[in-house]
């Protein structure tokens, strides 16, 4: 039997029962369609992920007090000793590398901030100048944190985009005096910048010098250093430097956490690689069923058109080509549903994208071709079974049945 | 032709054993015209059956044109089924999806001969069966006598050496019957050998050789003039 005339036999065998073959077409279709789109989903979110990282800093380096020791349940520190602080020294003595381009120390805290009767309870970063470029931050108004001597407290702020709306209103922010704690600050700058920042949501953050924050919270403890390489490629110098100059520093011990920007990247980003994976794989289980779908449609098919395998075998036809015959059938339901479901999945991912523009969706390649694959995979296992059914009928008893 | 030594079918049926054919001796000359008669159940269905392939004999030899059949595998005998014997069917046993053209074009498409070829064929028999205007009608838009002339177009579209009816005109009546039975003896006259199994004597006694079954036994076999 050619090609084209078995394929034109199977469209006319499928083309006399519609309802069970949109049936099929539907399972398959909606199974590879789910695939497609949470597949995009994920995609999307783990793009969405590393855009973010991007936007909150390049070639970041980061600096905790303390060492996160993870091999080993013994304690590092000797009894009594306590783990050094990360000063504002600290910070000072790691800009001199040639790999440093900024250094940003982080004090943190929290603290009421006052103006003309209202009061508000907000986080208080204290930094330097160079946090603004560090973090990628913009203003709205003003200016950010003045350069010079770091161990200076001048008195000024530059506060969130909600601090300024609930303490101001629509009035003018710029030159006014607020107070912070039990100190006066005069707010120089307003940031324009949205989102989290470590955790902290940058509408609702008052930003000091380091010096005053020190003063303000009473210790000498950062929070947290952040260090920007000159380029990806010398942020592994960086972390050598910053172990060995806290090293040299807090005599010989290198109690700090270094981590960068990449592997917390490289973290994220095999999570929801993980998560896509397995979504995808639970819409693949959505495949399985089609296919047993298939498998019982076929049945009933091959029962329904016992004269029909009966005639044929009387005509000549071979097993094989009986076999053929009906895998034909559940290849064209399977691919067809499958090729539906692709174009499906991604209209519907596309309709999502426009709904919320700041997710990169796209369904992985990966996603789309395994996708069709295992749904024609299953489509030709599951009807495996009815075609060798009908293959083997005895072609007597076939044709007698009516 | 046909040769068939000591052919036993035996049907087990839960622990009941029925000797459908009982030592079975049959010789069948290309181009004989032979009518299979006798009662219900005395194995005519079942001698057509083994003659055409569709079924084995549980011992015996049967020489289909001094081949031994009973070894053959499934891919030969379908071969040799599409090649060789034409089938004509109580009930006709047309796809009522397929218009006429299509159920006689059927054989020539599982054997994988071109559409132009097999479409032509199609119409040439069709047209010497009278039914030149009933091309594109589908089984249920034909009568029953233009149906069971479709099935013989169909059975003889690949030029078979054999032609086996089994009660060609058991759904038929007497007229279409008639039309029927002289269409296949036509056919006949080209030279393929011509089996009929019927209950009607009229039509059995039309045959050169008239065969008797009684229980699964050939009782008479006679051979006209
Ligand atoms: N598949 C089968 N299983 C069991 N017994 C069978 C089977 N086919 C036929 N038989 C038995 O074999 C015997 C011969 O059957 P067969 O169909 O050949 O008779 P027949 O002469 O064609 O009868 P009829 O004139 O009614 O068509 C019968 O006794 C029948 O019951
Ligand atoms: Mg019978």
């Amino acid at each position: 039997m050619r090609l084209p005339d078995t394929l034109q036999y199977a469209v006319s065998a499928l083309s006399r029962h519609r309802i069970r073959t949109v049936l099929i077409l539907a399972a398959m279709s909606i199974g590879v369609a789910s695939i497609v789109i949470l597949t995009s989903l994920g995609q999307g979110a783990q793009r969405y992920v590393r855009g973010e990282f991007a936007s909150l800093g390049t070639n970041l380096v980061i600096v905790f007090p303390g060492r996160k020791e993870t091999t080993g349940g013994a304690p590092t520190m000797f009894i009594g000793e306590t783990p050094r602080d990360l000063t504002l020294n600290d910070a000072q003595a790691l800009k001199y590398h040639y790999a440093v381009r900024r250094v940003a120390p982080i004090f943190i805290g929290q603290a009421g901030v006052s103006y003309g009767g209202k009061e508000r309870e907000v986080p208080i970063l204290g930094s330097t100048t160079e946090l603004l470029r560090v973090r990628h931050w913009r203003l709205s108004q003003g200016r950010f944190l003045p350069k010079g001597d770091i161990n200076r407290a001048t008195p000024v702020c530059v506060i969130g985009a909600k601090v300024k709306r609930e303490l101001f209103g629509p009035e003018n922010a710029l030159g006014e005096w607020v107070r912070i704690g039990d100190r006066r600050f005069r707010v120089i700058g307003i940031l324009a910048s949205e989102g989290r920042s470590i955790g902290l949501d940058v509408q609702e953050l008052a930003i000091i010098p380091a010096a005053s924050a020190q003063m303000l919270f009473n210790t000498p403890s950062l929070f947290r250093i952040l260090i920007e390489a000159k380029s990806r490629e010398s942020v592994p110098a960086v972390i050598s430097h910053v172990e060995q100059t806290i090293a040299e520093r807090h005599q010989g011990e290198k109690d700090v956490t270094v981590i960068t920007q990449d592997a917390v990247l490289a973290t994220f980003d095999r999570i929801l690689g993980a998560l896509t994976m397995t979504v995808g794989g639970i819409a693949a289980i959505s495949l399985v069923v089609a296919g047993i779908l298939i498998m019982n449609i076929m049945l009933v098919s091959v029962s329904q058109r016992t004269a029909e395998i009966g005639l044929l075998k009387a005509l000549g036809s071979p097993r094989k080509q009986i076999t053929l015959l009906f895998l034909t059938e559940a290849f064209l339901l399977s691919a067809i549903g499958a090729v539906i479901g692709v174009a499906f999945g991604h209209a519907v991912s596309w309709l999502i994208g426009r709904a919320y523009p700041d997710l990169p969706l796209g369904a992985p390649l990966w996603a789309v071709v395994s996708s069709v694959v295992v749904a024609i995979g299953t489509g030709l296992l599951f009807a495996a079974l009815p075609a060798r059914r009908a293959a083997r009928l005895d072609p007597v008893e076939a044709l007698a049945h009516r | 032709m046909i040769e068939l030594q000591q052919i036993n079918r035996i049907f087990t049926v839960g622990d009941q054993q029925v000797h459908a054919l009982d030592h079975v001796d049959l010789s069948i000359q290309s181009g004989e015209y032979l009518s299979i008669m006798g009662p219900s159940g005395s194995g005519k269905s079942t001698l057509l059956n083994i003659i055409g392939l569709l079924d084995r004999p549980t011992s015996g030899t049967y020489l289909l044109e001094q081949h031994n059949v009973t070894s053959m595998n499934d891919d030969t005998l379908a071969h040799t089924r599409r090649n060789k014997i034409g089938f004509v069917f109580q009930f006709f046993q047309l796809l009522p999806r397929l218009t006429a053209l299509e159920n006689v074009e059927l054989p020539m498409v599982l054997e994988g001969i071109p559409p132009a070829e097999r479409r032509q064929a199609a119409t040439e028999t069709l047209n010497t069966m009278g039914l030149g205007e009933r091309l594109h009608h589908r089984p249920d838009q034909l009568s029953g006598g233009q149906r069971q002339r479709v099935a013989i177009a169909r059975a003889t579209i690949m030029k078979p050496a054999v032609i086996l009816a089994d009660e060609p005109t058991g759904n038929l009546d007497r007229h279409s019957g008639k039309d029927v039975i002289e269409l296949l003896e036509q056919l006949n006259k080209t030279n393929m050998t011509l089996i009929i199994v019927t209950h009607d004597p009229e039509i059995g006694l039309r045959a050169t050789r008239q065969i008797r079954m009684v229980d699964g036994r050939v009782m008479e076999d006679n051979h006209k003039r």
